[in-house]
């Protein structure tokens, strides 16, 4: 994706915000968090360029050095009360929805009952009032409060609908796949791109996790690496029971699932560590195997794909893809490739 | 809501001297073993749903204690307390998905289902039409001994070997191909089989409902005279209907799977595993609303009772729940938006789901109204009622966050699902169900509770359900999976509140227990209608406990009679 087709997304992105902004906060009476979406709004443009600068820096540094994690980047929060950072398109576009159209309308309504709760409790206790009326009818107000929340819902489904669009845009045909296999209890990513080596990642222990400046439960022996600034074909597979490839801080699960291929497109926005766990009940060791995804330079990865012993070049010459790579990307709206094979693995 | 021409006393038995020769109460073990008597199988249902609570909320203890710190600290003692010696690491690990397992099918199938449809459901369904039973009183029986062998089953298959320790190990959903070929040993088998016996129990449970609602109502008493608790149990027995055949067939599919070489499921042999899930919550989603429409009634009754008011919209509540039934059976992939649904399937469910929220705000809002103008009483019913409202409401927003698929691509599967569904249910359901057992269980046993004690349990269990269940949208969000049993350090601090607030839930538990103790020993004799002029449907034109057989002679409903 070049950095016009970024811009463009973002755009997109602004529009989706601008109207949900504009239609979540125009009924309600709330001071604080008006402001907000001006400065989200904005915010995204400047990162659009970001990418391209950060990429000429990582040009001069071409070999790879396995990274260390940032403090509360791209993994949990001691005590923190929402999602974590977003550090994908898609994440971000999502976490503004959460956060500024999601969050302020399940608030006033929570808050909207339970003051009418806390008024009528007050106002027509026994003592205040002891005799009841019998109204029992009042069609107007039936109405209103079928109709209210219908209207609320419209305006959470316009940028819900886009954000789903959004999610599933495919990767474009350039784009480099990589393939994560879930296998009980540890995970494969394979580069069919690359000469189709798999790297397998486990578990560390906890002591060899802290030793290595790791979080513990989530640190794993290696990782999957990949570069930031460009959209990956990102496809899942389970090699025994279901498992799920989730990373909290780029807005990504897709399950993977026996017997077929599920793809989506993943876009990191910048070098970083990012920690994620499988999501699917996969047997005794679930809680064991940790998901760790390093977003490098470009010339950082391919310095990387040839320590691994992968292939580095253009795509055409590249040894024949993973059957799945092929099929998907023209068609928009068929994301999940319903590999009639058995699984891959 | 209804006008009896004859007085109270018409109706109680014991008034009469002869009274004892039409009460003839069977001997013990046919009273109690072999009843046709609807308010016996339904004292059957609520004393099995505590029993079964009790073990479904210890169960769910074991695993708070071990989620209280980071690391693998209880699993190991609790593995060797149920028969497994020197447990290996991987056995700890196996019996921590036994125990989700087991919490979630005790809860849904022996606490919640039994206590609320087959507990208040038989009890209270035939009295407040005006009939004198079930249709089919010897079918309800066999409801009710079903539902209990299930049980057994379930309870069975803990102690027999499922992979690499004892018991199932697969999660409530059961989830093909960890439950096939992923779950060697007969324990997934006996999980599965339990979740037959107690589909039929309720499947022939709901066909008893329809008849008797159908065909069994007093004169006058019109489908748009019932009272609401009826008109939810309704719903709630064609969900029944409609929604467990499905769950029966994608089980037995699992059974086949499992035991004589299908491949349903399994790829390999042109199976889907995905098919298993559509199958799954095709009926798993009408099934949370089976659990908690009938609770819907419950509030219903009591917010009118100590309003003293009729239930506002009476017409939009009905229709609303028949609505939450209808659009309940198309929502269901929903749970299912990170399995590779493709974008047009998830804006549609995204929309669909939405949806929901409409009628269930028609039900919040018609419950303020009811109380608007009403003359409020806080009897513990009341309480209860009211904190149900607000918890529902709370549950019901993050359900609305969850339905969308975009939203739900970083939520799925983590804490922040698991606070939500216990906030609908086990601050929803639940709340409804201790709401209806104060409102009803004078009525029942003939005692007054301590409307002291069960006013002190509703602020204990508000305080401890809220404590546990709050934090885990944090954790949720901060991105903390289910079904784990360690966790990063990151997410220690409110795992260690949530544990806290289940030691005050659990407090709360006690005084529950405590209180049904004290109204068999001390609690004074309850009257007929001990709540007053707000009670109006017929189970307050009876005793306390009612007669062995009511409505000998129909109660005729007045036609002008308001809802």
């Amino acid at each position: 994706m070049s950095l016009a087709d970024t811009a463009q997304a973002m755009g997109k992105a602004i529009r989706a915000l601008g109207v949900a902004a504009a239609l979540a906060f125009a009924p309600q009476v709330m001071a604080a968090p008006a402001a907000a979406p001006v400065a989200a709004a904005t915010a995204p443009a400047a990162d659009a360029v970001q990418p391209a600068a950060k990429a000429d820096a990582g040009a001069e540094k071409s070999s790879y050095v396995p990274a260390k994690p940032t403090p509360g980047k791209g993994q949990p929060v001691a005590g923190a009360l929402s999602f974590q950072d977003q550090y994908s398109i898609t994440g971000q576009q999502a976490l503004r929805m959460y956060d500024y159209v999601l969050m302020p309308i399940i608030t006033v309504i929570t808050l909207f009952v339970l003051v009418l709760l806390l008024f009528v409790m007050a106002r027509f206790r026994r003592g205040a009032n002891p005799v009841a009326s019998k109204t029992s009818h009042n069609t107007l107000i039936e109405v209103i409060w079928t109709l209210l929340p219908v209207l609320i819902l419209v305006v959470i489904a316009v940028p819900s609908i886009r954000l789903l669009a959004a999610q599933y845009t495919p990767a474009p045909k350039n784009a480099l796949t990589v393939k994560a296999t879930g296998y009980q209890w540890y995970w494969g990513y394979t580069y069919p791109d690359n000469g189709g080596f798999e790297v397998i990642s486990n578990m560390l222990p906890d002591e060899e996790a802290l030793k290595r400046g790791e979080p513990p439960q989530l640190g794993a022996d290696a990782r999957m690496v990949v570069p930031y600034g460009e959209p990956i074909r990102m496809q899942t597979v389970g090699a025994d029971v279901i498992h799920s490839f989730a990373v909290p801080s780029l807005w990504f699960k897709l399950d993977a699932v026996p017997g077929r291929i599920n793809e989506k497109e993943l876009f990191i926005k910048e070098p970083g560590v990012y920690y994620g766990q499988c999501s699917e009940l996969c047997g005794v060791r679930h809680g064991y195997m940790p998901i760790v995804v390093e977003a490098v330079s470009r010339p950082q990865f391919e310095a990387w794909v040839k320590a691994q012993g992968g292939t580095v070049g253009p795509k055409e010459a590249a040894p024949a893809a993973a059957p799945a790579a092929a099929a998907p990307a023209a068609d928009a709206s068929a994301p999940a490739a319903d590999a009639s094979a058995s699984p891959a693995a | 809501m209804a006008t009896i021409p004859a007085d109270h006393e018409g109706f109680d038995a014991h008034h009469h001297h002869d009274a004892h020769d039409h009460d003839h109460k069977p001997s013990f073990f046919a009273r109690w073993f072999m009843s046709t008597n609807h308010k016996d199988i339904g004292t059957l249902y609520l004393i099995f749903a505590i029993f079964a609570g009790i073990v479904g909320g210890a169960v769910s203890g074991i695993m708070r204690a071990e989620l209280a710190q980071p690391g693998i600290q209880y699993l190991g003692a609790v593995a060797s307390f149920l028969g497994e010696k020197n447990p290996s690491f991987d056995q700890q690990l196996h019996l921590w998905n036994v125990l989700i397992t087991a919490h979630g099918l005790i809860m849904v199938f022996f606490m919640v289902m039994p206590a609320i449809i087959g507990g208040f459901g038989n009890w209270f369904v035939p009295i407040m039409i005006g009939a004198p039973d079930m249709a089919f009183p010897r079918m309800n029986n066999i409801s009710f001994w079903l539902t209990f062998v299930g049980f057994c089953s379930l309870m069975f298959s803990a102690f027999v070997p499922g992979g690499v320790g004892n018991g199932a190990g697969t999660g409530w959903t059961v989830y093909a191909p960890l439950s096939t070929s992923g779950s060697v040993g007969p324990a997934v088998d006996f999980a599965i089989f339990s979740l037959h016996l107690a589909g039929a129990g309720s499947i022939l449970g709901a066909i008893n409902f329809i008849t008797t609602i159908f065909n069994m109502r007093a004169p006058g008493m019109t489908l748009h005279k019932m009272p609401l608790f009826v008109w939810s149990v309704l719903v709630t027995a064609f969900l029944l209907l409609l929604s467990l055949p499905v769950l029966a067939a994608a089980i037995t599919m699992l059974l086949t799977d499992r035991n004589f070489g299908t491949t349903f499921f399994d790829p390999a042999g042109g199976g889907d595993p995905i098919l298993y899930q559509h199958l799954f919550w095709f009926f798993g989603h009408p099934e949370v609303y089976i659990m908690i429409l009938p609770g819907f009634g419950i509030i219903s009754q009591i917010i009118s009772t100590f309003s003293k008011k009729p239930v506002f919209g009476y017409l939009g509540m009905a229709y609303a729940m028949v609505a939450i039934g209808v659009v309940g059976f198309i929502v269901w992939a929903h749970h299912m938006y990170t399995t590779g649904l493709d974008v047009n399937t998830k804006m549609y469910f995204t929309a669909a789901t939405m949806v929901i929220a409409v009628p269930t705000g028609i039900k919040i809002f018609s419950w303020i109204a009811t109380m608007w103008g009403g003359s409020l009483e806080f009897k513990s019913p009341m309480v209860w009622a009211i904190g149900f409202i607000f918890l529902f409401t709370l549950g019901g927003v993050t359900g609305v966050v969850l339905a969308n698929g975009g939203i739900d691509d970083n939520l799925q599967d983590t804490y922040y699902v698991v606070a939500h569904f216990h906030y609908v249910l086990s601050l929803g359901a639940v709340t409804s169900l201790f709401a209806g057992f104060y409102y009803w269980f004078p009525k029942m046993s003939g005692r007054m509770h301590s409307e002291f004690l069960a006013h002190l349990q509703f602020w204990v269990f508000f305080v401890g359900v809220n404590l546990i269940f709050f934090p885990m949208h944090f954790l949720g969000a901060n991105g903390m999976p289910r079904r784990y049993p360690d966790y990063a350090p990151a997410f220690e601090h409110w795992n260690k509140v949530a544990t806290d607030g289940y030691m005050i839930m659990s407090v709360s538990i006690v005084i529950f227990l405590i209180n049904i103790a004290y109204a068999f020993l001390a609690g004074k004799k309850a009257e007929a209608n001990y709540w007053g002029e707000g009670a109006t449907t017929l189970e307050w034109t009876l005793s306390s406990p009612p007669p062995f057989h009511q409505f000998e002679t129909l109660p005729v409903i007045d036609a002008k009679a308001a809802h």
